[in-house]
This record gives C-alpha cells, sequence and structure tokens, in this order.
C-alpha cells in the first residue's frame, strides 16, 4: 500500500448537502483555491471534508490543531537516532508531497506563529520551504489546504489574523434546517422520522438559548448520539436528558427549562 | 326557649346576658349538629367559664356562635387547649385579646384543618404573648401585646396566604424587629408595615415569581421563541377581585406566585400561563366587539382560547397533559338550566370536550360542535375569525331564556391559566362609562420631578435571626459634586518628594508579570526538566522530545479596582498629632492613589459614601473605571465633604455590584474608613457590623477581594471581625498620603 493509498477515504461518507457547497467546492477544488469551513461545533464541517476527499478520490490528511503546536509538527523535523539524525515530514509535508487535501481542524486553536508557515502554501507560490533542511517543495498539483474554524465559541483573544483569513475561500455552515436535520438523523442513526423531528425540537429550543447561559446550541452530532442511544432501546426522555442537555450546561435554570421542553415534545 | 332541653341548658350556663338570652336557642341547635352529648357538656361549661369571666357577654356570645363550626371543620377535642389560651389571655394584660380570638377562630380552624395544627397555632400565639407583653422593672407584666390583636385580625387572611412554618417566620420576625416599639409593632402585625408585607411575600407559600423569573424568561426564548417583559402583579391583596394574567404592550402580566394544585407544580403552572399568551401573541387577531353581546363575545373567547390550546398541543404534545390537568373538569347536569344561567357552564364543558378526547359528555350538540371545531382546524391554524363565527352559531343555536337570569353557574368554569383576552377586541365607540384618568399635563409634571436616580434596595443580614431583612436599604448614587480641581494640584505638589519616590516604584512594577511558555523547540532558555527527560530517553534508545526549551511572554495586569471612600461625619475630626484634618489627609491620599494608579493604567473607579438611616444611603461617584486622573475628576475629589453616618454593608454591595460587571481576573474593592460601621436607627453596634462582614462575604463568592485600611487605631477588634485577614489599620493618620498608594502597590504586586 502507498502511503497515498493510507489517506484515501475508502468508504463514502454519508453527508447530506445543505446547499450548493458540494457544486462549489468541487469548482475551488478545480482551481486549487484554499478553503476555509466555518462553523459551530457538530454541524458538519468535518464530515463535508470528509465527503469532498471521497467524492473527489483524493487522500485526505487531517490534523486536529492544539495549542501546544508547533510548526515543526506541521512541517516536520529532525529525528535524533544514535548514530545521526533523520528527517520526518509533517503532515503538511507529506500532504504538499503526495498531493493530498491537507484539513487543519480548528486552527484557531493553533499559536499565530504557527498558522504562518502554511502561508507560501495558500497564495499563487504553492511552495512550501523547509528551512531546517534546507527544501523548497512545490506543492503537487493534486495539493489542496482546508481549514475549519469555529468563530463562536473560542475567547476574544483567539481569532485568525486579517493575513490568514484573506487568504481563503470560505464556507459558513449553520445547523441544518428542521426538515433536512431530521433526515439526516434519519438516515444516520436509522431511527423513525417523527421520533427525529421531535429531537430536531429539543435542539432547536436549545440553540434558542444561545447567548442566554449557553455558549453553544445543541448541536447536529448530540442530536445523533440521542437517536442512538433511543434506537438501542434507551427512553426517549432519558436519551434526551443525557444526550442533549447534560453535556452542554451545568446552569440548574437552563437544565429546567430544557427538561420541560423533552416533557413538553416527547408526550 | 320552649324546648325542655334547651331550658335545662339554659340553665347549666347560668348566664344573666340578654344579648345571649336571643340568640342562645339557634346556637343549641346548631351544636347540636355537630356535637355529641359530652362534647355537648364541655361547650356548654366553657360558654358559662366565659360568662363569668367579667369581660361583658361578648367572648360568651361570641364563642356560642363561633365554636361548632370549629367542631365541623376539626372536632370537639380541640377546646381544652382554646380554654387554656384564653385562661392564659385572661391572667395576663391581654384579656381584651380574647374576643378577637375568638371571632377569628373558625376561619382559622377552616383553614388549618387538624386539631394539631390547631395547637401549633395556639402556640405561636402564646410565644407572641410572653414575648411581647411589656414589663416594668422585669417583674410584673403590666402592658398588653401591641401585637396580639392585630395578629389575631389578621390570622385568617395569614393563614391563606402562609403555611404555619411561615406565618412562624413572619412573627419570629416581627417580634425580633419591633419588640421595643409598640406602635410599629401593632402595625407590622396589622399589615401596615413594608416591611411586613416584604416578609409575607418572602414567606409565603408555592412558586415565587422572583424566584423562577429567569426560568421563565428561558422558557419564553427556547420553547417559543418570544421574549417580553414578565411583570408579576401581587395576589396577596387584592381580595376582592383576583386578578387574571394578561398581556398588553408592556408586558406578560403574571401572578407573584403559583401554588401547586392539582398535582400541578407552580413553576408549570406559570409555563402553562405563558404557553397560553404566546399562543394569542402568534394567532389570534382582534375582533371588533361593537356589535356583539357579552354571550357572544364570551363564547367567542372560550372558543379562541380552544383554538390557541389546541394549536399549542399541536406544537408540543407534552403540553395535553398540563393544560388538561389545569383545565377544570365540568360535571355534565352540575347546572340547572331551570333556575340558574347555565351558558359558562356549556362552554366550560365543550372546552373541556374539545380538548380533552376522553370526556365522556353525552349531550349531542355539544358533540356536533366539536366535531366542527376539529373539522375547522384540521388544515391548518384557522382563524379568530372562523372562531368567531362558529361561537356565534354555537349561542343561537344552544341559547336558552335561562341565559339571561342573574344567578350565573360558576363551578368548574375558571380556567386560571387563561388571560383574560383583552387583546382581542377592538372597540370603534368609546363606551359611555368611559373615564380618562390619564391627564396628559400630569404626567409632564411627575417626571419632572425626579431629579436623581431612583434608589436601588439592598438586603440587611440580621444576625440574630441568620436572615436577611428584604430590601432594606435604599442606596442613592449621585454624581459628586465639583469644587476647584486646582487644590488638588496644590496637594499633589505638597507631596512633590513623595511622588518622585512613588514614580521610580512605580516604572520598577511595570514590566509586569512574565508567563513562562514551556515545551517549545525553539526558545530563549533551556527547560532543564524536559532536556534531562529527554536525554533520558536518547540514551535509553528512544525517541527524545526535542521540545526542551521555554520561552517568556510578559502578561499585562488585569485588575479593576474599586477606592470606597468612608465619608462620615468622623472625618472632620482633627487627626492625632497634626492641624489637618482627616477628611484632607483622605483627599491628599486618594489624589496620591489615583494619580498612582493612572500612570500605572489599572482601572480605578473611585466613590464616596455616607448614610442618614437606611433610607437614605448616599453613593456617591467620584471617578468611573474608564475616566481619565483628569480636572473634572480632581475637581469632585477637590469638593469632598464629610457628614452623617457609616452603614457600610448597603455601600459594599453597591460598588460590589459595579466591580462585578467588570471583566478582570483580580477585582479589588479597596475601603478607606475612620471606624466602625454605625448609622444612627441601629441600636446594636453588632447588627451593622455582621451585616457587614456578611456583605463582605458575598463579595467574595463573587470574586471581589476587599481590603480595608482602617484610620481608627482601635479598630482590630472588629475589623477582624468584618474582614478577616484582609485589613490594614494605620495608626498614624498623617502617614495617610504617603501609605494609602504604597498599600495599593505592594497589594497588586
Amino acid at each position: 500500500m502507498s502511503i497515498k493509498d493510507q489517506y484515501l477515504v475508502k468508504q463514502e461518507p454519508f453527508y447530506q448537502a445543505q446547499g450548493r457547497e458540494i457544486a462549489l467546492y468541487e469548482a475551488a477544488y478545480a482551481a486549487k483555491l484554499p478553503v476555509m469551513v466555518k462553523g459551530p461545533t457538530g454541524c458538519g464541517k468535518s464530515r463535508f471534508v470528509e465527503y469532498m476527499a471521497w467524492k473527489l478520490q483524493k487522500p485526505l490528511v487531517t490534523v486536529a490543531c492544539n495549542e501546544d503546536m508547533t510548526a515543526s509538527d506541521l512541517v516536520g523535523r529532525y529525528l535524533l537516532e544514535a548514530n545521526g539524525t533523520r528527517w520526518l515530514d509533517g503532515p503538511l509535508t507529506v500532504a504538499a508531497r503526495i498531493g493530498a487535501i491537507c484539513y487543519l481542524d480548528e486552527i484557531v486553536e493553533a499559536r499565530q506563529d504557527t498558522t504562518v508557515v502554511i502561508h507560501p502554501l495558500t497564495d499563487h507560490r504553492r511552495v512550501l520551504p523547509l528551512d531546517k533542511k534546507g527544501e523548497l517543495i512545490e506543492a503537487h498539483p493534486d495539493f489542496q489546504l482546508v481549514i475549519s474554524y469555529n468563530p463562536g465559541y473560542q475567547s476574544l483573544m483567539k481569532d485568525l489574523k486579517q493575513s490568514t483569513k484573506q487568504r481563503f475561500t470560505a464556507f459558513d455552515f449553520d445547523y441544518p434546517a428542521a426538515e433536512l436535520e431530521t433526515a439526516i438523523i434519519a438516515r444516520e442513526t436509522g431511527l423513525a422520522e417523527g421520533m427525529a423531528a421531535k429531537l430536531v425540537k429539543v435542539g432547536q429550543a436549545g440553540r434558542n438559548l444561545k447567548g442566554h447561559g449557553l455558549d453553544e446550541g445543541i448541536s447536529t452530532r448530540l442530536l445523533v448520539y440521542a437517536a442512538t442511544l433511543i434506537k438501542r432501546g434507551v427512553d426517549a426522555g432519558d436519551a434526551c436528558r443525557m444526550a442533549l442537555v447534560r453535556p452542554i450546561t451545568d446552569d440548574a435554570d437552563i437544565r429546567a427549562t430544557l427538561d420541560h421542553a423533552i416533557d413538553a415534545t416527547f408526550a | 326557649m320552649t324546648h325542655p332541653q334547651v331550658q335545662a341548658y339554659w340553665t347549666a350556663v347560668d348566664c344573666g346576658f340578654e344579648q345571649v338570652a336571643d340568640v342562645f336557642e339557634e346556637c343549641v341547635y346548631e351544636a347540636l349538629t355537630a356535637m355529641r352529648r359530652p362534647e355537648m357538656e364541655a361547650y356548654l361549661e366553657a360558654a358559662r367559664y366565659l360568662g363569668k369571666l367579667g369581660r361583658g357577654a361578648e367572648p360568651m356570645l361570641v364563642f356560642l356562635e363561633e365554636w361548632p363550626s370549629v367542631v365541623h371543620a376539626i372536632g370537639g377535642n380541640a377546646l381544652p387547649p382554646v380554654i387554656d389560651l384564653v385562661r392564659a389571655l385572661q391572667k395576663s394584660p391581654n384579656s381584651r385579646a380574647i374576643t378577637p380570638f375568638l371571632q377569628t377562630l373558625a376561619a382559622v380552624a377552616r383553614r388549618l384543618q387538624s386539631p394539631g395544627q390547631l395547637q401549633r397555632y395556639l402556640d405561636i400565639a402564646r410565644d407572641l404573648m410572653t414575648r411581647t407583653t411589656g414589663s416594668i422593672h422585669g417583674h410584673h407584666s403590666t402592658f398588653p401585646s401591641p401585637g396580639l390583636i392585630p395578629l389575631f385580625e389578621q390570622s385568617p387572611f395569614l393563614l391563606n396566604l402562609l403555611s404555619l412554618g411561615g406565618l412562624k417566620n413572619w412573627v419570629e420576625y416581627g417580634i425580633l424587629n419591633y419588640s421595643r416599639h409598640p406602635e410599629r409593632q401593632q402595625e407590622y402585625f396589622a399589615l401596615e408595615l413594608a416591611d411586613s408585607r416584604a416578609v409575607l411575600q418572602r414567606e409565603r407559600r408555592g412558586t415565587l415569581f422572583a424566584d423562577v423569573e429567569r426560568q421563565l424568561d428561558l422558557y419564553l426564548r427556547a420553547l417559543w421563541r418570544d421574549a417580553d417583559q414578565l411583570v408579576p402583579y401581587s395576589t396577596a391583596f387584592d381580595e376582592m377581585r383576583k386578578p387574571v394574567p394578561y398581556f398588553d404592550k408592556l408586558g406578560m402580566r403574571v401572578p407573584d406566585v403559583f401554588e401547586a394544585e392539582r398535582g400541578i407544580a407552580g413553576i408549570d403552572r406559570y409555563r402553562a400561563v405563558l404557553a397560553h399568551m404566546v399562543g394569542h401573541r402568534r394567532w389570534s387577531t382582534a375582533q371588533i366587539a361593537d356589535n356583539w353581546s357579552p354571550f357572544q363575545r364570551m363564547a367567542v373567547e372560550f372558543f379562541e382560547d380552544c383554538r390557541v390550546d389546541t394549536l399549542l398541543i399541536r406544537e408540543y404534545p407534552g403540553l395535553r397533559r398540563l393544560l388538561l390537568a389545569l383545565h377544570p373538569k365540568p360535571v355534565e347536569g352540575a347546572c340547572d338550566p331551570e333556575t340558574t344561567s347555565c351558558l359558562r357552564h356549556r362552554l366550560a364543558m365543550l372546552s373541556r370536550a374539545i380538548l380533552d378526547p376522553g370526556h365522556g359528555y353525552r349531550d349531542a350538540s355539544l358533540k356536533a360542535f366539536v366535531a366542527r371545531f376539529h373539522a375547522l382546524l384540521q388544515d391548518g391554524p384557522a382563524s379568530t375569525a372562523d372562531m368567531a363565527s362558529l361561537a356565534l352559531d354555537y349561542v343561537a343555536k344552544t341559547r336558552r331564556q335561562s341565559d339571561q337570569l342573574a344567578r350565573v353557574h360558576f363551578d368548574d368554569t375558571v380556567i386560571d391559566y387563561r388571560d383574560d383576552n383583552r387583546h382581542l377586541w377592538r372597540y370603534i365607540e368609546d363606551s359611555d362609562d368611559e373615564e380618562f384618568f390619564d391627564d396628559p399635563g400630569k404626567t409632564l409634571a411627575k417626571e419632572s420631578e425626579i431629579t436623581g436616580l431612583p434608589p436601588r434596595h439592598y438586603p440587611e443580614w440580621d444576625h440574630t435571626t441568620r436572615t436577611y431583612r428584604p430590601d432594606w436599604a435604599s442606596v442613592y448614587e449621585a454624581l459628586h459634586p465639583s469644587g476647584d480641581a486646582a487644590d488638588v494640584d496644590r496637594l499633589l505638589q505638597k507631596h512633590a518628594a513623595l511622588a518622585k519616590q512613588l514614580k521610580r516604584l512605580l516604572d520598577l512594577l511595570k514590566p509586569q508579570e512574565k508567563v513562562r511558555i514551556r515545551y517549545q523547540e525553539e526558545g530563549s532558555e533551556l527547560d532543564l526538566d524536559v532536556a534531562l527527560r529527554a536525554l533520558i530517553d536518547f540514551k535509553a534508545g528512544s525517541q527524545p522530545d526535542p521540545r526542551i526549551n521555554m520561552s517568556h511572554r510578559t502578561d499585562g495586569r488585569n485588575i479593576a479596582v474599586l477606592l470606597l471612600v468612608d465619608q462620615s461625619e468622623s472625618l472632620n475630626e482633627k487627626a492625632a498629632g497634626g492641624q489637618q484634618t482627616v477628611l484632607e489627609l483622605s483627599q491628599e491620599a486618594v489624589s496620591l492613589l489615583a494619580w498612582a494608579i493612572d500612570r500605572l493604567g489599572d482601572p480605578l473607579a473611585i466613590a464616596g459614601f455616607h448614610s442618614n438611616t437606611r433610607h437614605e444611603v448616599r453613593y456617591q461617584h467620584i471617578k468611573g473605571f474608564s475616566e481619565r486622573w483628569d480636572d473634572t475628576v480632581k475637581a469632585r475629589v477637590a469638593a469632598m465633604q464629610a457628614g452623617w453616618s457609616t452603614r457600610m454593608g448597603a455601600a459594599l454591595r453597591h460598588a460590589g455590584h459595579y466591580l462585578s460587571a467588570r471583566k478582570a481576573d483580580k477585582r479589588i474593592l479597596l475601603l478607606l474608613t475612620d471606624g466602625e460601621p454605625a448609622d444612627i436607627d441601629v441600636a446594636d453596634p453588632a447588627h451593622l457590623r455582621a451585616d457587614a462582614r456578611k456583605a463582605v462575604d458575598e463579595l467574595d463568592a463573587q470574586g471581589i477581594t476587599t481590603f480595608c485600611l482602617s484610620l481608627d487605631p482601635g479598630a482590630d477588634d472588629y475589623v477582624r471581625e468584618i474582614f478577616g485577614h484582609r485589613w490594614r489599620v494605620l495608626d498614624h493618620v498623617a502617614q495617610l498620603p504617603e501609605k494609602l498608594p504604597l498599600l495599593y502597590l505592594s497589594l497588586t504586586r
């Protein structure tokens, strides 16, 4: 198995389009434009990227960013060995070499000095200088950079620099509309449509409270969790409390309100 | 008195009062329905005793009339304790309270429902009697308890609102706070004081609006995407006409308390009320009322309410259980159409039948209209106009002559989660009886009356009962008057040498807090721990971690400070061993501190406070967090005056309210005072101390650090009690201008 095959997405992931994003992404990929996917947590950003990689039959290299990540974690580093050193490519370098889609998840979590290494790859140059190794990598023609970023929950201190933002085309994701979300949950878990619709109703009650004590609404991902539990025979009310309410809040008033919403929805 | 048995009874009570003779026979007949022989004997014996008290016919008369109802409610066993209390009253100076006690006893017993409960009520009354009956030299009780008679008079009303535990707390509060003030005490127990009403409100049974306001707000947002001002109305004091929920352009009006009813918790009753109002706001349109009779309007309202409820249930099916539990279930045939107006009853039955598929009513026309209703709502929400035509048809079809009768059947027809539907009607013509209360000129005059900000009310901690006194202190906030800024500049000039020294210190302090960033591949220093670990890994033949360096990053100070200056009368005294008053020294110190902090760049606010009883705590704004140390602020410092007393707790709470709104890592409240908390309306110095202590605890819980700099050399005793270990006493007051900025710098270093 070549290194390229190892990064291919083997099975078709389920993705339900919310608009024209698939066609738009394909156009961006054809022009090799870098893409930024914005949206709240659990609304399907990562699933979308995975699906596109599968659809285009390109390898996908995913990096989950964190604040301890340095530039060399992306680019690569020399490793010490008993009798000398050896260079090891980082995920970004690998992607640039083999022509993969490199997906940097939650890019704002990484420190700002780390994010600048992607700059030369994201404009007309499409090169990656490895200064320690003294090598300049020309990106493979199939290489594309995708970043995801959640503008909501991070602190005010964490934001992308303008110079980084302005290198990307962007998709703005949000939780799907009610019918669509119902269909997604039903398709993903095999739960009956009527039940899924009720779950969505509870989810929307939670989303209405965003900014009034909740930092983020109830995500599609959590709704899928609840549906999975119900599908396994858990009582609907218990499943909702466990999967939808308890994870997102410690505030007694909000908990009581959402519990009531569950009771009112599941008669 | 014709019956020989009654004659025998009359002889037994041995009474000469004519008023009693007039009603005796009736009383005996009523008593016989409730009591058996031994009880009857006890009853007559007690009546005889009351007749011989020497207090006229009244106690006996009242007893004879009221006691049978008491026995009806809780049985005859309660007589001995009642007579015991009467004896106790008779022996004390409170014998005048016997009549009011007996007068309200029946109403109280009906409310309490058991002899055990009545016993507790008697205990509460006895407790009040013994603790508030006045004495001279502590030996002989001579003055009657001022609160006892009003308590007996109010008790049926009180027990309507309070549980016995609540009544006990309410009485306790009155005893503790008004035992030395007979007139106030009487007003308290007669519910004439604002205080007594506030405590009553706090002790009420059920779910208080104030406790669930946020939850209801969240409920509206989460489930209905609606938001409006929620305005509570009082249900306690309006006895004639119980107010009903409603909404208008000023907000949604809901009762201030809901008791659990028919198995539905108070909070759920609130939710039902709000859901119904939201339904009207979503789906109802106003109708023109002029051409319809009151009956027709009532029918339209019922139908429209049903439509709204049906749509609500369609939205959230779980609401059906809630609404059905709250909806009364009128009994078919409970209303006699020959003698009573039954329209209300019919409509309530219809309403029940529409919401409850298992209603079980047999009336054919009712069923027909239920079917027509559901047919209308089959495909969509229908409209208010549809309901109106259905309702008019209903009134016409089911109309009976007796609907016009004055006697209306009300049982089981009041659906209390529904609002009064005032939004449903529009009138084209003003009715003849309309009165105009609003004189446009009047409201204008009223507005111009307000000169300052309205007061904010803060509770005060009562350490003897370990409860808060609700809304006790009124804090008025105002902008401090201005003087001449040049005065302050002169003061600063005087301390030029000190300023220079401070400046050196400030420069040292400026490059603040360094934060270490570890696990760096490239950094300014080697991180020894990590480097050693990496070396060990390397020697052991495994892959070493290359991130062995660390670097530093300077972090800005994130502090918000509020300096609260005591401006009480004592500041006008001369400082020991100097010519300056404490006030002047405080001005200098505040100026220097403000100057220093301004250079440091931390946000600082300054406020002064003093008080004239709990009704007037003044909080004067001198400098806001975002104001610079400039001439306007200096002018306010220059105009600082001293007067009145030191009610510390209220000022601390108010200051804390501003600090808690600041987003800073560290929030500091610096209090500069020259004495212990005191006010002219408080006799016990421990009270305000305990309150201040409580206020400091509250601030602590909000993440605000309170620090006190006291200028009272004898402060150690109480300042430790109030501020824990966060205080310093400045013995040599003349050093204040120098010490205050230094203190601040050392506190925040």
